[in-house]
């Protein structure tokens, strides 16, 4: 079995492990990918891609509903769900497709099955509880990602309690729902839904929306969902789901009350766990914690020879934190200069509910926390001449400079086209600029991103439109 | 006409120095009495205000560069309308300048150069020009630390210098890497380089140790009277609190004038005496020490001490002390007492010739008149110069200080 020799074997093939193959295979390295559903893994089957499918139709679904403001008219403005979700499968499919070309491309082989550290540089591959390969290699790269987390007492049974991938398949529009979980799982779906017609109710347990963002955020997203119409719970926890004739009753307590729900639907998502079970970590020296395996600031893990990357290893659980880390990791691998270990504070997040929410770095509080004396500049959408321009002027940026050196230690927007917007400052973190190189900026008008420049603006005193 | 910034001489004895900080950089206008750059010497560190008006062409010699000779050219200044042609014959002059000589007096600042070559040079050599890849703000991370950027290694993609790098060197200020013993079965080390302050004590205690007949006076002095009077005088205001170390440096200035044999320093022409008693006292500042001097202190209050040593030290620390105020000192105290240590032998401080050396009071039998007492104790070492003080003298003078030191009312004669 020479030809089962490799440099690298990488178990699973989402956006973590197809990138360190794709990046292994042009520095070199003899390659296999080793993957159990598709190619593409999560993000692009059952995340990140099908989920910005449906919010595309949800945000249609939103400009036809207002297309008075913009002088149209127009009736009887119907969707069938069907369809959406038809668009929303083929979207994935095509991109999934996409990969097996690029990994074909690159000479990259790929094992269709279950993989399986089977000691020292082995991995086993198993299709339909048969072996099919045995593999060998010097690198063994766990990039087996994560799923949903349950809640004991509160699984989900996939027609009323649902996790993401029925959310992202649903046959009718739910009439009432309710979210548990206000990450950006949750409100991506209370978005899709609430714009789409559903009664949305979201329960979260801290004391805000979007707990990970600024709280100016939290609270700018928070007023904005309920001026849609959505029903927000904060500092509440849901603790028993009963399914009945009429759905599921859900019993929430929030403030030492207790009230009962009862919706047709309930999404669960309250976060994921990392994939840890039955890949053979058991008897090797990689350490898991909570959930998830631990790593050295280059992937490696207790095992040597044995790396993890992406959802497998914690937070943030990010494809495209997944995709650097296998960059870094096959880097390190081949011995490239320059390698350096991610830096988690130069990590955009981007959440596509309506209005969208992206943000880089350190938040305000997170910020103070760490010592910093901070300098804050805002500025809000409606200062902005274009997005008053495209009658989106619900939204705001938001930048954190460390006071004594200039820092750009985080930035956080919510509003329109953010999270193509994100990356501006991702550069300038990335680049270490300093509030004098983002001043000096020439920013295009008449764009949105101005915005950005305002912001730093104004955290120097010096805000021209607002 | 290009105007050369030089390295200026802080101190008639200074030959080089340590070019700390640029305040100014290239491109910067410069206007006269503007500060451009701070000079670190043995012992302080020196602001370089311009006399000329300008702008900074070039810089030569980068920020945190050691042993700059006297007269060498820090930076090109530019005059109004000139162009970076006039630049570049002037840094060509510069590097084809001959070695400055440091014995010739120098400039306090900045001095206009010579006029310049009015042909380009050849070939302008890249001299120090180079530019160097940091990010923004590693720039301005190194500014506010004093960093040179030149004296960094860059571990960002392509060798740029980054936040991390100069957060690393601020951490270990002018550390190195654990070095790789040089000598089989030596231990791993840290090699830190020297400040100009740490070679300073180098070369001056080294100087002095080989240089220096010392010799070494003993005496316990009972202190419980000055202790007693210390309480009193520190009891009557709260706007002052006299510590035995500015009693005892305005007892040993009294015993200088009572035996001016002592107050004195060698040298080749011949035996110094002085007629003032300028008190040198050592101060442990971080990296090394350095000497503040009470000037006359026979003549000063023990309040007028005690608030000039709070400020000298306060100074000393921050290493704000101008030259003239820690040279040229006639006697030193050296004062361990704080640390509990009981008497030592301190090094003498040259070109003076005695040096007391203080250990702590601490209470300890004593035998008076046959009987036997508890008595607190403060034992002071006198190290001499033998060549200008001898035996005799020195004890004499021991003699003196302890009489003042035990009857402190003496003081008041």
């Amino acid at each position: 079995m020479s030809e089962n020799k490799f440099d690298v074997v990488i178990v699973g093939g989402g956006p973590g492990g197809y990138v360190a193959a794709i990046r292994a295979a042009q520095l070199g390295l003899k390659t296999t990918v080793v993957e159990a559903k598709h190619l593409g893994g999560i993000c692009l089957n059952w995340g990140c891609i099908p989920t910005k499918a449906l919010l595309r139709c949800s945000e249609i679904n939103n400009l036809l509903h207002n297309l008075d403001s913009f002088g149209f008219s127009a009736e009887n403005i119907t969707f069938d769900i069907t369809k959406v979700v038809q668009r929303s499968r083929s979207v994935a499919n095509q991109l999934s497709g996409g990969v097996q070309h690029l990994l074909k491309k690159n000479k990259v082989e790929v094992f269709d099955g279950w993989g399986r550290l089977g000691g020292a540089g082995k991995v086993a591959v198993e299709k339909d509880g048969k072996l099919v390969a045995d593999l060998e290699a010097k690198h063994v790269i766990l990039a087996t990602g994560a799923r949903a987390r349950e809640l004991p007492g509160l699984e989900a049974d996939g027609k009323r309690v649902w996790t993401y991938m029925e959310a992202m398949v649903p046959e009718s529009l739910p009439a009432s729902l309710l979210v548990v979980g206000s990450g950006a799982i949750g409100v991506e779906f209370a978005s899709f839904y609430r714009n789409l017609g559903s009664e949305v109710t979201v329960v979260e347990v801290l004391d805000r929306v979007l707990p990970v963002e600024d709280e100016e955020i939290s609270l700018f997203a928070a007023k904005a969902f309920e001026k849609q119409g959505m029903t927000l719970m904060t500092s509440a926890q849901v603790k028993t789901l009963k399914s009945g004739p009429k759905g599921v009753t859900a019993t929430i307590e929030a403030a030492g009350k207790t009230t009962d729900l009862t919706v047709e639907r309930v999404i669960m998502a309250v976060g994921i766990v990392g994939n840890v079970e039955d890949i053979g970590l058991e008897g090797t020296k990689v350490a898991v914690d909570r959930g998830h395996i631990v790593i050295n600031e280059w992937c490696e893990t207790g095992e040597t020879g044995v790396y993890a990357i992406g959802d497998v290893v914690g937070p943030p659980w990010l494809a495209h934190k997944a995709s650097h880390e296998g960059v870094i990791c096959i880097e390190k691998i081949a011995g490239v200069n320059d390698v350096r270990p991610l830096d988690i504070s130069n990590i955009p997040g981007c959440t596509y509910c309506h209005p969208q929410v992206a943000s880089v770095g350190l938040t305000e509080q997170a910020a103070k926390d760490a010592g910093h004396k901070v300098k804050v500049g805002r500025f809000p959408f409606a200062g902005n001449g274009k997005a008053v321009a495209m009658g989106d002027t619900e939204g705001m940026v938001k930048t954190v400079f460390d006071a004594d050196t200039g820092e750009l230690l985080g930035a956080h927007m919510i509003g329109a086209e953010v999270t193509e917007m994100i990356q501006g400052y991702g550069i300038a973190k990335t680049l270490e600029t300093t509030e004098s190189e983002l001043l000096q900026t020439v920013f295009a008008h008449p764009t949105i991103s101005e915005t950005m420049h305002e912001s730093v603006l104004n955290a120097y005193g010096r805000t021209i439109h607002y | 006409m290009t105007i050369e910034i030089l390295m200026p001489a802080l101190s008639p004895t200074m030959t080089e120095g340590t070019l700390a900080k640029w305040h100014k950089a290239e491109g910067d206008e410069v206007a006269p009495g503007d500060v451009i750059a701070e000079i670190e010497t043995d012992k302080a560190t020196m602001e370089v205000e311009a006399v000329d008006g300008g702008r900074v062409g070039r810089i030569l010699v980068a920020e945190g560069t050691d042993e700059v000779k006297v007269n060498q050219i820090l930076a090109v200044l530019l005059e109004d309308g000139e162009d970076a042609s006039a630049l570049e014959s002037a840094v060509a002059d510069a590097a084809n300048a001959p070695a400055p000589n440091a014995e010739t007096p120098a400039p306090t600042a900045a001095k206009t150069a010579p006029a310049a070559a009015t042909e380009p040079a050849k070939v302008a050599p890249q001299r120090d020009g180079t530019r160097i890849f940091a990010s923004p703000l590693a720039r301005r991370l190194a500014a506010n630390a004093g960093l040179d950027l030149g004296s960094l290694r860059g571990s960002g993609p392509r060798g740029r210098i980054v936040k991390a790098d100069v957060e690393a060197a601020a951490a270990l200020p002018a550390t190195t890497p654990t070095a790789q013993p040089s000598t089989p079965g030596e231990a791993e080390f840290e090699l830190i380089p020297h400040t100009a302050m740490r070679r300073a004590i180098a070369r001056r205690l080294t100087q002095s140790k080989q240089t220096i007949p010392h010799f070494y006076l003993t005496i316990d002095c009972q202190i419980d009277q000055l202790l007693e009077i210390r309480r009193e005088l520190n009891g009557r205001s709260d706007e002052y609190k006299i510590s035995v170390n500015d009693m005892v440096i305005k007892m040993c200035a009294q015993a200088l004038i009572e035996v001016p044999a002592a107050n004195a320093a060698w040298s080749e022409e011949g035996a110094k005496f002085f007629n003032s008693a300028d008190i040198a006292v050592a101060v442990a500042v971080p990296g090394g020490l350095i000497t503040p001097i009470i000037r006359g202190a026979e003549a000063k209050g023990l309040r007028a001490i005690s608030n000039e040593m709070k400020d000298l030290v306060g100074r000393a620390r921050e290493g704000k002390l101008a030259p003239e105020e820690y040279t040229g000192g006639t006697f030193s105290v050296s004062n361990l007492g704080m640390y509990g240590i009981r008497e030592f032998a301190a090094v003498i401080n040259p070109p003076q010739a005695c040096i007391l050396a203080v250990g702590a009071g601490s209470q300890r039998p004593v035998v008076t008149d046959g009987a036997l007492g508890v008595a607190t104790v403060m034992t002071c070492t006198l190290s001499v110069d033998h060549r200008v003080v001898d035996g005799a003298v020195g004890a004499e003078y021991l003699a003196a200080l302890k009489s003042l030191i035990e009857s402190p009312l003496s003081l008041m004669l």
